[in-house]
This record gives structure tokens, sequence and C-alpha cells, in this order.
């Protein structure tokens, strides 16, 4: 099977729901197991919320873009901003990493997106934005579907 | 879908019962909610009872250790409980076990804590 959705919406926080709830009902008709579906809701809101806490600095404006693909058992994600871009992506990698330790961040979103994927590509430019692309590949053993 | 918060004192303990999903908007009304009460009735101890939280990702381990360092300011004790087997997974990744408490439920919490029914 293959298809293929974007969405695009403002970068505010109300919308960090709606981009998970939205992207895991895209997915579900390859019917991942319900560990899956939390690990790629988990995912989204994690890229998302970065892009709107870091990419546009918590301005509430600017587009977010979420694109998914699915062909066979794999998921492909792509999470765009055109926001501040990030200057060490090795450093915003790490665990526990932070720039904004004041708004009580954990520091774990990045640890969190490549825990429960396979391949984790981070893009970013300063002063042009962040694209994060995240594959996973969906097991071939299925939860139970009532 | 957003997040339910409940707060019940006992003694000195504030029991936040978290149910929905925990994420970066809804995670600014824990910690307006939480800290209030914590000025409010002279708390000591949190727990945090998060059995019927459907959904939570790193903004609310976020929201937990910086309730964890406020109460720790006055010498006092966070303890989380009830974890379903996806936030429990969050906690492992990040370490917080380190330093933050589990108990399988709110009543052996609360025991620990020295509050008894």
């Amino acid at each position: 099977m293959k298809n293929e959705m974007q969405l695009q919406f403002l970068a505010v926080s109300q919308n960090e729901s709606f981009a998970r709830v939205a992207v895991a009902a895209f997915v579900a008709q390859l019917d991942p197991t319900l560990d899956e579906i939390t690990e790629i809701k988990t995912v989204v809101s994690e890229a998302v919320t970065n892009a709107i806490i870091h990419g546009y600095e918590n301005q509430g404006e600017g587009i977010i873009s979420v694109k998914v693909k699915i062909e066979g058992s794999v998921v492909e994600m792509e999470i765009r901003d055109q926001g501040v871009g990030i200057p060490d992506i090795e450093e915003a990698k790490q665990p526990l990493f932070t720039t904004k330790p004041e708004l009580e961040r954990s520091g774990m979103g990045f640890t969190i997106m490549e825990n429960f994927t396979d391949e984790m590509t981070i893009e970013s430019k300063p002063k042009e934005g962040t694209v994060v692309k995240l594959k996973k590949r969906l097991s071939k053993t299925k939860a139970p579907c009532n | 879908m957003s997040l339910g918060i409940d707060l019940e004192v006992k003694q000195s303990v504030l029991i936040v019962r978290l149910s929905g999903e925990l994420d970066h908007h809804t995670s600014d009304q824990v910690r307006e909610q939480v800290s209030e009460a914590i000025e409010k009735w002279n708390i000591h101890h949190l727990v945090m009872n998060l059995k019927n939280l459907e959904f939570m990702d790193s903004s609310g381990l976020g929201v937990i250790l910086g309730r964890y360092k406020q109460i720790k300011q006055f010498g006092g004790d966070l303890i989380v409980c009830s974890l379903t087997p996806s936030v429990e997974r969050l906690f492992n990744m990040s370490g917080l076990f380190k330093i933050i408490r589990l108990e399988e439920t709110e009543e052996i919490a609360l025991t620990r804590l020295g509050v008894g029914k």
C-alpha cells in the first residue's frame, strides 16, 4: 500500500494534540499495534512541540507542516518549520540537553524520537528552519482489531 | 482530548491525579495548579497518580521534574504511582527514576509518606 498526506497548521500548542491524532489516524490504515500508535503519537508530539517552542520561540506565529508517507509497512514522517533553526544539532540531540530549562523542558525530545523510530535525520539552517525526518518500520504482527 | 487534574490534600500531602493527555499545551495547567496548591495548603510532599493518563510526552517529564525540584526545596518528597507501561517507558528512558520514587499504588505511596487511611 502506498499513500501520502500533508498537514499545515499554525504553531500554537493547541495543535500538538491535533497533529499527533491526525497522523495516528492516517497511519491506522496499516493496522499498527497499540504500542506503535503510541510511539508515533509521541514522536509527532515531540517534533511539533520543538517547532513551536524552539523553532518559532513560542510566538504563536509561523506554520508547521507535517508530511506522512506510507509504503508497505514503512511510515515516513517529516515535520518542518521555518523558524530560527538549530545552531548545533549534535548538542541538541544529547539526552537532557535543553536551551530552555526555565520552561521546565526535559531535554528528552530527540532522544525519544530516536528511540521510538528506526531512523531520524535532522536538517537545520539558522534563520531558515528545521526539518525532522523520522522513519518507522511497523511490525508484521498485528494487534487484535475490534 | 484534554487533561483532567484532580487535587486532594491528605495531611500535608498533595495528591495529584491526572487523566487524559499531558503534553506541552496541558503541562502549563499542571504547573500552575500544583504550584498554587503547594503554597496555599502548606504542602510538604507530593503524590502524582498517573493511572488514567492516556498520553504523555517529554513535556510531561519536564513538568513532573519541575514539581520535584519545587517540593525538594522545602525538603519534601515526590512519589509517582500507578504508571501505565508507556509512561513508565518514558521515565526509564530519561533516568528520572534515579531521583523520583515510584510506587505501585496511591495507598502505598501515601503509606511511604506516613499518611494513614
